[in-house]
């Protein structure tokens, strides 16, 4: 049951990328032809509250929940950073949805998502058999 | 209830976005991601004894009902706050988009691309399965999506998930400008 509250944060999530629309193929579009400001604003502010939030948290050395000292993951870089990026960024143009949105949008009533969620479920797959073999 | 049955300015929408990285990281110490979800699928349901795919996804559980939180608040948006709707873009976009033989702009996604009518047909095809294919594949590759790059590496300055990011547009771009106006007039 300890589960339970990503699954409340993840709704609360899903109705926020709904409401801003963020989950549309046509905001992507705009967005990539520089004919808009609103993903730019979406992903901008939320970084820079993400950014101030975490500087409160080390500034004052908050503690999560549990008590426990909140640890940030580091990123290490790979060249995969580059090569799947790119990459990525081809099917997010496509698809006008990254991996949080097609979620979003199989609940919101395209049940044809499935087919794109199952579809990139088997691109990890391929990475995962393939990835001793890709340039990292 | 009038601000609930609108759709939502990037002023409002981002910094509520921005607000899951603090939010995770107090409830469970988690980092914001979603694509990580992708990989725990395929070591639950397909590990087939790939090393990438073995590892104790128990532990990771907490990810998985996130995305089925996401899902079932895509359900409640669309049901009960009128998240189903035709998007405002910009008469630019959608005069460019007609000229490509885009058709349906009555809702969230071009209707007559993503529908299980045109999976059959070669650019339902590669919109739908290619597009996911590369979604999926691209994300693990980069080792994150928008949420875990763009967001949660942006967000605790990690210069390797800026690079991901510029890499991401770069992409989106080269894909937008140069690729997607022949796909669409498949």
């Amino acid at each position: 049951m300890k589960n339970i509250k990503y699954l409340i944060a993840g709704i609360l999530f899903g109705i926020v990328l709904v409401k801003s629309e963020v989950i549309s193929w046509f905001r992507i579009q705009e967005m990539f032809r520089f004919q808009a400001f609103h993903m730019y604003g979406v992903i901008g502010s939320a970084v820079v509250v993400g950014m101030i939030s975490v500087w409160l948290i080390k500034r004052f050395n908050l503690k999560s929940a549990d008590g426990e000292t909140i640890i940030i993951p580091k990123k290490q870089f790979t060249w995969g950073n580059v090569y799947g990026g790119l990459i990525f960024g081809l099917g997010w143009a496509i698809t006008g949805a990254c991996p949080g949105p097609l979620f979003a949008l199989i609940g919101t009533g395209f049940p044809v998502i499935i087919v794109t969620l199952l579809s990139a479920v088997a691109g990890t797959w391929v990475y995962g058999l393939i990835r001793n073999n890709l340039p990292h | 209830m009038h601000f609930l049955s609108q759709p939502w300015p990037w002023y409002v929408g981002g910094p509520l976005i921005g607000l899951f990285v603090p939010a995770l990281l107090f409830v469970g110490n988690k980092a914001f991601g979603v694509s990580s979800s992708l990989k725990h699928i395929c070591a639950i349901c397909m590990p087939a004894d790939i090393s990438f795919f073995k590892y104790d996804w128990k532990k990771e559980s907490w990810n998985l009902f996130f995305v089925g939180g996401i899902l079932i608040g895509g359900f409640i948006a669309a049901q009960f706050l009128n998240g189903q709707h035709p998007v405002n873009i910009n008469p630019h976009t959608a005069e460019l988009l007609k000229q490509n033989g885009v058709k349906d702009f009555s809702s969230l996604l071009p209707g007559g691309i993503f529908s299980f009518h045109q999976l059959l047909t070669l650019r339902g095809f590669i919109f739908i399965v290619i597009g996911g294919f590369l979604v999926g594949f691209g994300t693990r590759y980069a080792n994150g999506c928008t949420s875990g790059h763009s967001i949660m590496g942006l967000s605790t300055l990690q210069w390797p998930s800026l690079v991901a990011t510029c890499c991401f547009m770069i992409g989106g771009l080269v894909m937008t400008w140069f690729i997607l106006p022949h796909l669409l007039q498949l």
